[in-house]
């Protein structure tokens, strides 16, 4: 077994599940992510929380792999991920992008069966078991009676559960999933959520609205300018200070029971 | 869906060779097709051709390399156009977009014009090196563009843009009237210089990369969603990206070197493919090469008839019949949506 790259201090990389060691990524001088540490426990929902440009989505690539640190370490059951390899990863950690979009003329079966992709050997035709996993994905996400549809035809909600249902038929352990709920009508981002919430897999999600995040998170992770300025419970994060501090705006919090809520005040008391 | 597949594949052979068989039989020499056939028969170790020599050499040494050039370039350039479109993820992309076929002209131009190589280089050998090169200069702007595909397609157009303009200036300042219309036809593509050396090159560089592309048949439809999608799907990008655009640049330097640059097959075929197959590359690569082959045996038949006694060059008869027939396609492809 080999060592992970924690080196002793900090929080241990543990042997199982996705772990991200004090990970930072550079681009063009700039760090985007600046020394993030995330151990995430099986089967919990992390949610990413941050302002426009904090780095959520530059850390749920750098967690899938597709991305690779500038330093520091992204380990799953302990190995750092580029040593496990590209196929061997998208085997275990699947992603949903916040947007997609092909010219590909693709029914809906099909794009969720590119799930199957890393599972699948070069020349060798789709087997029982690749089907399999398409059927219960399109079952899961209740896709099965637009299964032969064209994905063209979907309306946004739609187009966002084929694409977890391709992530699904990848069989992950570990689902990062980047505001998937974004121009989607309230009632779909709760459908949505719903639908992740009850996933038998450990998630991260980066999400914009603070009381979805507070609804749906067992845990909150909040960025600013790539750095963790708050993580723990939804309660414990979601102050009237941390959100000042982090978005500038003023806030009430109530907590009720299960989860805060969130009021937002306006600004100013002149405007009409 | 295999059982489909079968069928498709079963019924594209069947096709093809159908179309290569009633190919040859056609041609300004007054053959009879039996005649023809028997000749065919006698060459491939079955019966005696009661043919003169000289007709025998007709059917087997024109009209035979002719007609099998032919698919085998029909095969290769659809087959090209397919994994560029699905690469670049662009359905105007084709062969010829990363500048193969005017690094080509360009290199046939300063062999043929300028008498670069003092002779001992072949117009087919110029024109190959000038695939490479313009081939070379695309990935390499690409790269330091940051190698992303639509830097890649953008380094394309440059390149295209470059050595259209190098070829013209040369034939215009450089060229004789009979030379220019050498140039000319070669460039707007033709099989009239088949013989069976260029078969066996064609097919050997088809038959190679048609391998190479089916084996990232599903690394291609990973693309669907882009880069990096296909990235999270496991797919390790950059390294497929750069096999398949040599293995596709290396066939279509060939094939444009051996036949010019024979164009709309490559662009269109995958298209009218894939409306008949869906677009999984497993299916596609292998149909839309059978269908870009018998595409080519037959529009080259009228290219080398129709006009009698005088020939076509094949790009332009390609154009003339494949622009309706887009343009049918594109129409049921608007009604389905």
């Amino acid at each position: 077994m080999s060592t992970p790259a924690a080196e002793g201090i900090g929080s241990p990389a543990p042997d199982t599940g996705l772990h991200a060691d004090r990970v930072a990524r550079r681009t063009d001088g700039q760090l985007i992510v600046d020394g993030v540490t995330l151990v995430l426990r099986p089967g919990e929902t992390v949610g990413l929380l941050g302002p426009n440009g904090s780095g959520k989505s530059t850390l749920l690539r750098l967690l899938a792999g597709v991305l690779p640190t500038s330093t520091g370490v992204v380990t799953l059951d302990g190995r750092p991920l580029p040593e496990v390899g590209r196929r061997a990863t998208a085997r275990r950690i699947a992603t949903v992008e916040q947007h997609t979009h092909t010219q590909t003329e693709l029914t809906v079966r099909e794009v969720v069966a590119l799930g199957r992709i890393p599972h699948r050997r070069a020349w060798s035709p789709a087997s029982a078991v690749d089907a399999r996993a398409v059927t219960e994905a399109l079952e899961r996400a209740g896709l099965t009676d637009r299964a032969a549809q064209s994905w063209h035809t979907l309306s946004g909600g739609e187009r966002q559960r084929a694409q977890i249902a391709r992530a699904l038929a990848q069989e992950p352990r570990e689902l990062l999933l980047d505001e998937p709920t974004n121009h989607l009508d309230i009632q779909h981002q709760l459908d949505l959520l719903d639908l992740i919430a009850d996933l038998p897999v450990t998630t991260v999600i980066a999400l914009h609205d603070l009381n979805l995040a507070a609804m749906y998170c067992d845990r909150l992770l909040v960025l600013d300018t790539g750095r963790t300025v708050a993580e723990g419970t939804p309660a414990e994060v979601l102050t009237p200070a941390l959100i000042k501090e982090v978005y500038g705006v003023d806030a009430e919090v109530h907590q009720d029971p299960g989860h805060p809520v969130i009021r937002f005040l306006r600004r100013g008391s002149g405007t009409p | 869906m295999t059982v489909r597949t079968l069928l498709l594949t079963g019924g594209g052979l069947v096709a093809l060779l159908v179309s290569v068989a009633v190919a040859v039989t056609i041609g300004p020499a007054d053959i009879s097709t039996a005649d023809v056939w028997a000749s065919v028969a006698s060459h491939l170790g079955g019966g005696d051709s009661t043919l003169a020599p000289l007709r025998d050499g007709i059917v087997w040494d024109l009209r035979m390399p002719r007609t099998l050039l032919a698919a085998v370039c029909g095969a290769g350039l659809a087959l090209c156009g397919a994994v560029m479109q699905s690469l670049l993820r662009n359905p105007l992309a084709d062969p010829f977009v990363l500048g193969v076929s005017s690094g080509a002209s360009t290199g046939a131009v300063a062999v043929v014009v300028l008498g670069v190589g003092g002779g001992a280089v072949s117009l087919s050998a110029g024109a190959f090196g000038g695939a490479l090169l313009s081939f070379g200069l695309v990935m390499l702007l690409s790269h330091s563009l940051g190698a992303s595909m639509d830097r890649v397609v953008l380094s394309g157009v440059a390149a295209m843009q470059l050595f259209s303009a190098l070829t013209s200036f040369t034939v215009l300042t450089s060229a004789d009237a009979e030379t220019t219309k050498g140039v000319l036809f070669w460039l707007l593509g033709s099989l009239s210089g088949a013989d069976w050396g260029l078969v066996l090159l064609c097919a050997g560089a088809l038959a190679l990369v048609l391998v190479v592309c089916l084996g990232h048949a599903t690394t291609l439809d990973a693309f669907a969603f882009g880069e990096e999608a296909a990235a999270g799907l496991g797919v390790n990008v950059a390294r497929a990206r750069l096999i398949l655009l040599c293995a596709t640049a290396l066939l279509t330097a060939v094939l444009v070197s051996c036949a010019g640059a024979i164009g709309f097959v490559g662009l269109v075929l995958p298209h009218v493919t894939r409306a008949l197959t869906g677009s999984g590359h497993v299916r596609l690569l292998p149909i839309t090469a059978l269908t870009g082959a018998v595409f080519l045996v037959w529009v080259d038949t009228l290219a080398r008839t129709v006009v009698d006694p005088q020939e076509v060059p094949v790009g332009v008869v390609t154009s003339l019949i494949g622009v309706p027939a887009f343009v049918i396609v594109l129409h049921r492809g608007r009604r389905k949506t």
